[in-house]
């Protein structure tokens, strides 16, 4: 019998903000280690979906411009999720414009050039195989800030390997037709220190345009456009802080928190995204307006329920 | 005891004891952090305590608001944890690169670095919380005669190991981070230790620190 090659892809160009992401671990924050995980969790389960993978099996995320990878070894399968427009080239050279949400096959030499997102930032790549990563704390999520996670930590890097299971699983060419709706809102709830902002602040919150800025990643958004009045105090004794939350610093502009946020921090907390609108805050570019409008406790229960309804109709219709 | 229960957003519970930052509420905190910890409860995914506060995020698509304020409510509180906290010493060395504050403290505290250094080597201190980033403790209460505000503009770069006072707290960066807090010393212990999977933070919220003195020489023996 001859010997399987090993199998593995070889990074030709990293990409920006490239790294493992599961559904990222839990119960460290009491010790300083936000939850991580992916940024857009419905084209994270999608992307497993689609392969019939186990459903928290870890991707490659990535952000605006995505890796250049060459496939070496036997034929696997490999599906992109999320709006992002790649490449296969074939190692005949012949290229093949790609569509997300459609599994393909690669063999030996082949590679998958993921050129960017469209108006969106994140992206997922999930494969028929398992990356051969280092789990931590339950999770193979990568935390860059805290070097904590699979790849050393690190974003990946050019000119690294990365090694993959030798299943030679069989998989089926799915797909599925997905177009993620744009919303014209993002809904909050109030939050705990909603008192503390002027009555024009309040409205401003509500009513007007805020923008997203570049200072934004996996940590956090920062907003700009409308400056947001404190008229109690503009430093709280810190404490905890979760995913989605919107402070407001003394400069009055909000930062929402995102999946690889400091575990507590000393401002106020205006308001809150609810959990069925994490994905769309997640995917908004530099430059887009956003629009807050409330809703209740009730309301936010009832639409992560349809939010995920909607995941698995998504799911019931790859064919 | 919890003054008030809220919402934080759809899928945490937020736990205020109040306003006021003292021990007696942070161990009250940390005592319902342990024994929230302990019951395993299904479908929670963080507890964060805090000088005054505790926040309990769970995943929505398991259990609910209503649920998880339920259970906190109706805990029945053990006492045996407050046996686990430990007291730690921590050697710090505040020679000349190390001390990045000495002439910021110096002026604005009106006493001498010697003076500085004997009042905050005089005491235990106490750990509130242990967050931020990775491992990094809060610990406190610092002497009155050594309360300062923060930098007006932090540093980008705060060396590892570094130890920061700011009002009635003192910190230690387990990693170079940004930061604002004045620089009085600096730590050869590796205060987060990933390597240590079951307890990779050294300093968890309950327990004491006492820091002793070091030279540049016992620094670098330590270090290597």
């Amino acid at each position: 019998m001859t010997k399987l090659k090993d199998n593995y892809f070889e990074i030709k160009r990293a990409g920006i903000n490239s790294t493992f992401q599961d559904n990222g671990r839990t119960n460290l924050n009491h010790i300083g280690i936000p939850i991580s995980g992916v940024m857009d969790k419905r084209n994270f389960i999608l992307a497993n979906a689609l392969l019939k993978n186990e459903t928290n099996t870890p991707v490659i995320e990535f952000a605006y411009q995505g890796p250049l990878l060459e496939f070496n070894g036997d034929k696997i399968y490999f599906v992109i999720t999320g709006d992002v427009k790649f490449e296969i080239i074939k190692n005949n050279n012949e290229k093949i414009i790609g569509s997300p949400y459609n599994v393909y096959a690669i063999e030996d030499k082949d590679q998958i050039d993921i050129q960017s997102t469209n108006k969106s930032v994140y992206g997922y790549l999930s494969i028929s195989e398992n990356i051969i990563l280092d789990e931590i704390w339950d999770s193979f999520s990568t935390n860059t800030k805290a070097k904590i996670g699979s790849n050393n930590g690190e974003k990946l890097s050019d000119n690294q390997k990365i090694k993959i299971s030798h299943k030679n699983r069989n998989t089926a060419l799915t797909k599925l037709n997905y177009i993620d709706k744009k919303i014209e809102y993002i809904r909050v709830m109030k939050a705990t220190n909603f008192d503390y902002f002027s009555e024009k602040a309040k409205e401003v919150f509500f009513k007007k345009e805020f923008k997203v800025t570049k200072l934004s990643d996996r940590m956090g958004m920062r907003l700009e456009g409308q400056i947001l009045e404190n008229v109690v105090s503009t430093n709280i004794k810190s404490e905890g802080l979760v995913k989605g939350v919107v402070q407001v610093p003394s400069d009055g502009n909000p930062i929402i928190m995102f999946a690889d946020h400091g575990t507590i921090g000393g401002y106020p907390k205006i308001a809150n995204v609810i959990s069925a609108d994490f994905d769309k805050i997640a995917q908004m570019t530099p430059g887009t307006a956003i629009k807050f409008k409330e809703v209740n406790l009730k309301e936010a229960e009832k639409l992560f329920k349809l939010y995920n309804l909607e995941t698995t109709n998504l799911i019931n219709q790859i064919s | 005891m919890i003054k008030n229960i809220l919402n934080l957003g759809d899928a945490a519970v937020y736990c205020d004891f109040g306003k006021d930052v003292n021990q007696e509420i942070n161990i009250n905190v940390i005592n319902y952090f342990k024994n929230i910890k302990d019951k395993k409860i299904e479908g929670i995914t963080n507890i964060t305590p805090s000088y005054n506060k505790l926040i309990v995020s769970f995943d929505l698509e398991v259990t609910s608001y209503s649920k998880v304020k339920k259970i906190i409510e109706n805990i029945e509180l053990d006492k045996k944890f407050e046996k686990e906290n430990k007291l730690i010493e921590i050697p710090v060395c505040c020679e000349k690169d190390f001390k990045l504050d000495h002439d910021r403290l110096e002026k604005k505290l009106g006493i001498t670095y010697n003076k500085i250094l004997e009042i905050f080597f005089s005491k235990e201190y106490f750990c509130y919380m242990t967050g931020f980033i990775a491992g990094m403790p809060f610990l406190g209460d610092v002497s009155e005669k050594l309360r300062a505000k923060r930098l007006k503009t932090p540093r980008v770069k705060v060396p590892k190991g570094s130890i920061g006072l700011t009002e009635q707290f003192c910190n230690i960066y387990t990693y170079e981070s940004p930061g604002g807090w004045n620089i009085i010393g600096n730590t050869p212990l590796e205060i987060f230790n990933k390597e240590n999977l079951s307890e990779p933070a050294l300093i968890n919220p309950g327990d004491k620190v006492k820091f002793s003195r070091i030279t540049q020489e016992e620094y670098d023996k330590i270090k290597r």
